[in-house]
């Protein structure tokens, strides 16, 4: 039962069907010359279409029998998908034997792992579009929500909020994560180092509730309780996102090649301006992806701004006095205590979401253009 | 002469910007435990009269007798999540590295990477208004014809807001990290013995099962552990989606679960003050305390993983 012909190449049951022929840098072999059998791919899709076709006709039947006639979707969905293992596998124990039977049903299950990874994917982006797009309107980006009640209103006061209390926080983020980095990669090879990365680590894995936890203790001491205001959530965002910086700016550093760090100091650079003038520039991009992933990461962090910032209906610029609103505590605040119209609030919490998900998908997306065109010559 | 000294001051001068940077996170990190644990302390030592009239229980209770539904809780959930999680990661990790074609993995890739980039209260507001009321006719099949399995026991809950939902919720959260983890050592799977395997007439899944899987095993075990450190410190899609109640129960379907430390954190934090304060610092203390162990086993296991590794080799 070898397959004397295919030493190098998958030797599944149907090479068109692989995914990847060739994958190994070989020829596929014809499939005559093989010694087994293989179910030949039109087959196998005649048996995906049949299935479906059967499928539907039986939910078709007790549609047109049940009272209300009702299409069960998932039903025919599910039975088909039943349907068409069975005849796949089947089919493959017969003509193929059974390693191939086996492998063909593993396929389908690693298939269908992704495919039901895509399912929640689909269906948030899904329901978040159609609830949201109704109050993404101007109304939304140019009000607050003092003195509204029931509908209109809008989350101004929450994007100012998010946009001051986010940038402080990259503000005090990005120089510390930074030059952490460059302590890291250019001058550290002592216990200093090892106990920094090991420290970095451990503060990627603090949950963000504690980190709103810590600055509300550290606000409480300072300020005395009862204190909310939107830099503590600055602080609070800050020591969720060092970690994130370090971690992406060291990778960064270290793809400079050292010759370029040699060449400059073979012509008596000092070391530091070798590091501001050759390596940072080298990887400028990649440190800019680096800090827009990590501000995409925390723009959407609800629970320590909950914590440290609380909330509030109207305006407020600054960030160093009273309660902000950001529009991730915003949805949840208008989801969790809806008022007596209730449907308004929860309009305008899936206007809030929508907004939240295209800024964090504008931040992706301009971070990986950023990573793709400023990239220096030769990295990409 | 004079230039070498100069030299040396800007070099001094970043050197210590620098460490002095590194040293902050030192700093804060210290600071963290510090004011947790100092916060954390009069709850602690409070007795148990002073602490039930502060969280406003009716009948006596300690802190330990307050938080344990609450741990056990926060280790359930993320238990659930994390069993859900790790064969749909796996199976997509291994679809990307060894199934997809090579054109696609990239762009297929980062469309699982896209998850990850949907926020936590998001993912609440999905969970509580669109994923709660699909599941919950299921729910209600599962208690009425299962009930005798003591996870499936009635009564079912009517809204869907159940503690295996927001499983679900979580296992779509750590998806990602735990996909791309996976993916990562899958491709590092030297490519002589897939190369060997194939080449003595394996089968692909045969190829996979001797060759992939043994040598990504440890990168799936630290890809569950970093995924159930975030699915243990994850509030708000728990916070919104949960109906809880304080209780220990393993029951998936019913209105009554046990609350995570987290979301219980998040409920109350806003209202609270005086004891009840202490006492939400304490529960958050030991939540650090819990991802802390299970983060630095995570680690652990990569550093090791990176030295006996044949594939760095």
């Amino acid at each position: 039962m070898s397959h004397p012909n295919s030493t190098l190449n998958y030797p599944s049951p149907n090479p068109t069907l692989s995914g990847i022929p060739g994958a190994l840098g070989e020829q596929v072999a014809p499939a005559a010359f093989t010694t087994s059998r293989k179910l030949p791919a039109p087959l196998v899709y005649g048996f995906f279409g049949g299935a479906m076709v059967i499928s539907g006709l039986i939910f078709w039947l007790v549609a047109a029998a049940a009272a209300d006639n009702s299409f069960n979707w998932v039903g025919w969905i599910l039975i088909a998908l039943i349907i068409y293992v069975a005849a796949t596998l089947t089919a493959s124990k017969v003509v193929e034997g059974s390693r191939h039977c086996r492998a063909r049903f593993w396929k389908i299950l690693i298939y269908g792992a992704f495919i039901l990874a895509l399912i929640p994917l689909v269906s948030v982006i899904w329901s978040v579009l159609g609830a949201g797009i109704a109050r993404l309107d101007a109304d939304f980006f140019t009000n607050s929500m003092r003195n509204v009640v029931g509908e209109g209103g809008g989350a101004l006061h929450a994007v100012v909020g998010t946009i001051e209390i986010t940038l402080m926080a990259t503000a005090i983020s990005v120089p510390i994560g930074l030059l952490t980095a460059i302590y890291l990669v250019e001058y550290g090879r002592n216990w200093i180092a090892k106990t920094l990365t090991f420290l970095v680590d451990v503060m990627t894995g603090i949950p963000s509730i504690v980190a709103g936890l810590f600055a509300y203790a550290l606000f409480l001491m300072i300020l005395g309780p009862g204190q909310q205001m939107g830099f503590a959530g600055s602080i609070a965002l800050s020591v969720l996102m060092i970690p994130v910086v370090v971690r992406s700016t060291e990778e960064m550093l270290r793809l400079v090649p050292n010759e370029l760090r040699e060449a400059a100091l073979a012509l008596g650079v000092p070391r530091w301006k070798m590091i501001v003038k050759i390596v940072l520039p080298t990887s400028m991009a990649g440190i800019t992806t680096g800090v827009m992933l990590a501000i995409s990461r925390v723009i959407g962090e609800t629970a320590p701004l909950l914590v440290t910032v609380g909330l509030t209906q109207s305006m407020n610029y600054s960030l160093f006095d009273g309660s902000m609103m950001t529009l991730p505590v915003f949805v949840y605040n208008s989801y969790m205590n809806q008022g007596a119209d209730a449907q308004a609030y929860i309009d305008r919490a899936w206007a809030g979401a929508l907004t939240l998900i295209l800024i964090v998908m504008l931040l992706n997306l301009v971070a990986r253009l950023v990573a793709r065109y400023f990239a220096p010559k030769g990295m990409r | 002469m004079a230039q070498k000294a100069q030299q040396r001051l800007g070099d001094r001068l970043f050197y210590s910007l620098s460490l002095v940077a590194g040293l902050l996170i030192l700093a804060v990190l210290l600071a963290v435990t510090v004011f947790l644990i100092a916060d954390a302390i009069p709850a602690l030592v409070a007795d148990s009269e002073t602490f039930s009239q502060a969280i406003g229980a009716s009948e006596s209770q300690s802190f330990w007798s307050y938080v344990a539904p609450l741990a056990f809780g926060t280790v359930w959930v993320a238990a659930i999540a994390l069993l859900i999680a790790t064969p749909i990661s796996v199976g997509v990790a291994l679809f990307i590295s060894h199934y997809a074609p090579r054109k696609l993995a990239g762009p297929l890739g980062y469309v699982v990477d896209l998850l990850a980039a949907v926020p936590s209260v998001v993912y609440g507001l999905w969970g509580i208004s669109v994923l709660a009321p699909s599941v919950q006719p299921i729910y209600a099949w599962l208690v009425a014809h299962f009930d005798w399995f003591p996870l499936f026991s009635g009564p079912v809950s009517g809204t869907g807001r159940t503690i295996l939902t927001v499983g679900i919720v979580l296992a779509v959260m750590i998806l990602p990290i735990m996909t791309a983890m996976c993916r990562e050592v899958f491709l590092q799977t030297p490519k002589l013995q897939e190369e060997a395997a194939l080449g003595l007439g394996a089968t692909r899944w045969e190829m996979i099962r001797l060759a992939v899987l043994p040598a990504g095993r440890s990168g799936i075990i630290s890809a569950m552990m970093l995924g159930l450190g975030r699915a243990l410190g994850e509030t708000m899609a728990v916070a919104m989606v949960l109906s809880p109640a304080a209780v220990i129960s393993f029951a998936l379907l019913t209105s009554q679960n046990p609350n995570t430390i987290a979301s219980n954190i998040a409920l109350n934090f806003p209202e609270a003050f005086g004891l009840r304060v202490n006492t939400l610092i304490a529960t958050g203390l030991i939540l650090f305390l819990i991802t802390l162990v299970v983060n630095v086993i995570a680690r652990w296991i990569i550093a090791r993983r990176k030295e006996f590794s044949g594939a760095n080799a």
